[in-house]
């Protein structure tokens, strides 16, 4: 593997071994081993157009958990927000010497361009594309559906998992699709029909208006964020109607069987598409997912620049 | 002056004839003519100079991107003899004095007749008309105006200038475009939009428009023309108004005709366009309206860019492609070699109709005697591949680069004088 650019870059099994890695890693972190040794010497660059601390984070941490360098290269200040073109940019993260480059970027396709265009010879992590794809939230939404499913082993076969929102503008929910159905999961879209994508009859997901219908059967729920400002686009006509159609309140979370999981990529915005005490209820493993985001992201960069020395 | 004859090619594709050309007319059809200077054209076919209905030459102001000069030279290599500059430069040609500029460019150029289009409205702003009558009685001749780049979406402003345009048997051309369907749009809306996360352009949002236009024209009694249309429910709006007895033209791209919008997903801006790269089954349905005739034309739509806006991320990149060059092989490749149209009915969509919508009396005529000699003498045959940085556009910007395209441009003659000889410019 030498970038991840969409979920469909991962096979059945390769998305195994990151999940499997991934658990390794968390394991060696949990015992204090402090830095593992792995990626001394490599330079990680976290290329962020967008503002995202918690992703930076989180890619950052794990790049130091396994002794990279890392470059933190934000939007903000730089010359990226005077102007400078992305192959600019690139071309000057060639001659830092990046082995790896993590892109945040508002542009659905601009991880694509970096990996394809012969900017940079390194490998490309894709940290969310515009309104197109987040491969490493799914991997961290798989890993944590697994743990709490299938005893942190093997795939997700049988799973349901009902993914809850604006999955037009969601990253996150693109990926998932992908992924969770690669893994064996069955997915169920849910949502008013002007934030489903047209054409979302062919991602093989089941696709329902109705979140009261949608909750009897699931093994997890996963609520996507909700900018309040669709509504100025006739999305849907407020936030209070859209919280009482979509929003996962303790009444719907109590029609899901018991050992269903509430799950939520963050930043939430409570009493919009989830209330509080849903966030806080012990089904809720939304904590849970930001560490194991750090584990996975380890797995990524690991499998990426680990096993590339001297090819990159 | 020197005269030209040539040899063996087939008229329109149909009976092969020796072409005399002399002081700027066909002087003679016929077997084993003489003249100064032989054009061999054994298995060439002999066209009528090709005329573009809509040409972005970027002249004046983003000269950067193509001049008059070099889009005349990128028509000439292509088979044209004639194109219209389209009026989204800056500053706009929304007035005499900026078509008369562009116009004057031509003239010194000499590879082409450049015939410049008129804004609709002052600035493209879809506000208020621009001086249309002073730009038609210009020495610039201005007959087919056009907000190209941006849509006549209020339908009063439309009404207005197809109603007013009468006068001087002018058209309007529109760019169809529904403004709030399309905000931020970035390819067609479909099954590829969905999974890439661009923004969709919904047909719908060039269907309505058209919709609308064709009753206004109606209406009004006046002449519609409707730019690169590019849907399948476009061709069947078109189909039927032209039932209707509504005077409404229509043109195609070869882009259109060529690629589907599965090509995004290489997320290449090369392949960005406006309007976008559409399904297949909307290929399908150009491709047989240009054949049945309810689109009259196939226009370039080039559009030149440097290349700092294609190489970037896909929001960041210019709308358009070029396309003069290659025009004509990508019509022998979707057209002709799949056998749905003839040679003759090329010269039809590609020189004599669009003459006749742009009002153009010295091009588009046929291979006649003592008609203006504007010819373009074409190989079918050979195969060649694209290689952007060989283009004379004064940008790179060609989807077609890496493809293999049928045929080759041998000669172009304008107004008697050869532009174009063995292939490369004179
Ligand atoms: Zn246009």
């Amino acid at each position: 593997m030498k970038h991840l650019l969409s979920a469909t870059d991962l096979t059945r099994d390769s998305a195994i071994t990151i999940l499997d890695t991934a658990s390794q890693l968390a394991a060696a972190t949990a015992q204090g081993v402090g830095k593992l040794p792995p990626l001394r010497g490599r330079t990680v660059v976290n290329l962020f157009y967008e503002d995202s601390t918690r992703t930076r984070t989180s890619f950052e941490a794990a790049a130091k958990r396994l002794s990279a360098d890392v470059i933190n290269f934000s939007a903000k200040g730089s010359s990226v927000s005077k102007g400078e073109s992305l192959k600019d940019t690139a071309l000057t993260l060639e001659a830092m010497g990046a082995d790896a480059v993590v892109i945040r970027h508002h542009s659905s396709g601009a991880p694509h361009r970096l990996a394809n265009s012969g900017w940079i010879s390194g490998g490309v992590v894709n940290a969310g594309d515009g309104t197109h794809e987040h491969p490493t939230q799914a991997l961290l939404d798989a890993y944590t559906l697994r743990r709490h499913l299938r005893d942190n082993n093997g795939d997700l076969s049988g799973v349901k998992v009902a993914i809850v929102g604006d999955v037009l503008h969601s990253r996150v929910a693109r990926s998932n699709a992908i992924l969770l159905q690669t893994l064996g999961a069955s997915v169920r879209l849910v949502g008013p029909p002007t934030l489903l994508p047209f054409g979302v009859e062919t991602w093989g997901c089941e696709v329902s208006y109705d979140l009261d219908g949608a909750l009897d059967d699931v093994d997890a729920v996963m609520m996507l964020r909700v900018q309040r400002e669709r509504m100025n686009a006739a999305y849907f006509p407020s936030a209070h109607e859209y919280s009482n159609r979509y929003g996962l309140n303790s009444a719907r979370a109590a029609r899901m069987p018991e050992h269903a999981i509430v799950m939520h990529p963050g930043p939430m915005n409570r009493g919009m598409e989830i209330t509080a005490d849903v966030a806080d209820s012990k089904r809720s493993v939304i904590v849970e997912q930001v560490s194991n985001g750090v584990s996975v992201r380890m797995a990524v960069l690991y499998l990426l620049l680990g096993g590339t020395e001297g090819t990159a | 002056m020197t005269s030209y004859v040539i040899t063996g090619g087939s008229l329109l594709g149909e009976e092969v004839a020796d072409l005399l050309i002399d002081e700027g007319v066909i002087r003679e059809i016929g077997k084993n003519l003489k003249g100064d200077v032989v054009v061999d054209a054994a298995g060439c076919v002999v066209l009528p100079g090709l005329v573009d209905l809509h040409t972005h030459l970027r002249e004046p102001g983003r000269e950067d991107a193509e001049t008059v000069l070099s889009g005349s030279r990128a028509a000439a290599k292509g088979g044209f003899t004639c194109v219209h500059a389209m009026a989204n430069t800056n500053p706009v040609a929304d007035s005499a004095g900026v078509v008369e500029q562009v116009w004057r460019l031509g003239r010194e150029a000499g590879l082409v007749e450049v015939r410049p289009v008129g804004a609709v409205t002052m600035g493209l702003a879809g506000q208020n008309l621009a001086e249309l009558g002073a730009m038609a009685d210009s020495a610039a001749a201005v007959r087919v105006f056009s907000d190209d780049g941006k849509c006549v979406y209020d339908a009063a402003i439309m009404r207005r200038a197809l109603e007013y345009v009468k006068a001087f048997d002018g058209v309007i051309a529109q760019h169809a475009q529904e403004p709030r369907l399309t905000e931020d749009a970035q390819m067609n809306e479909g099954i590829v939009s969905s999974k890439l996360g661009l923004a969709g352009w919904p047909a719908v949002a060039e269907e309505a428009i058209i919709a609308r236009d064709v009753l206004l024209a109606q209406h009004v009694g006046a002449r519609l023309h409707v730019c690169h249309l590019s849907t399948a429910g476009s061709v069947d709006i078109i189909r039927w108004a032209k039932a209707r007895g509504i005077n409404v033209t229509a043109e195609v791209t070869p882009h259109h005709l060529f690629f589907t919008d599965d090509v995004v997903e290489s997320y290449d801006p090369i392949y960005k366009v406006n309007p976008p790269l559409r399904t297949a089954a909307d290929v399908e349905a150009v491709r047989a309206g240009l054949a049945d005739g309810t689109i009259d034309i196939v226009a370039t739509d080039h559009a030149p860019h440097p290349s700092e806006d294609k190489d970037c991320e896909w929001s960041a990149a210019a709308f358009g492609m070029t396309g003069l060059e290659s025009a004509l092989a990508i019509v022998n490749a979707t057209m002709v070699r799949t056998k749905a149209m003839s040679w003759a009915q090329v010269a039809d969509r590609m020189s004599f109709a669009p003459a006749q919508i742009g009002k153009v009396n010295t091009q588009g005529q046929a291979l006649a005697v003592g008609n203006p000699a504007n010819i373009v003498v074409f190989n079918p045959d050979v195969e060649l591949e694209v290689v952007p940085s060989q283009s004379v556009s004064g940008s790179r910007n060609t989807p077609y680069g890496g493809h293999t395209l049928p045929g080759q441009v041998v000669a172009t003659f304008f107004a008697g004088k050869p532009t174009v000889l063995e292939s490369e410019l004179v």
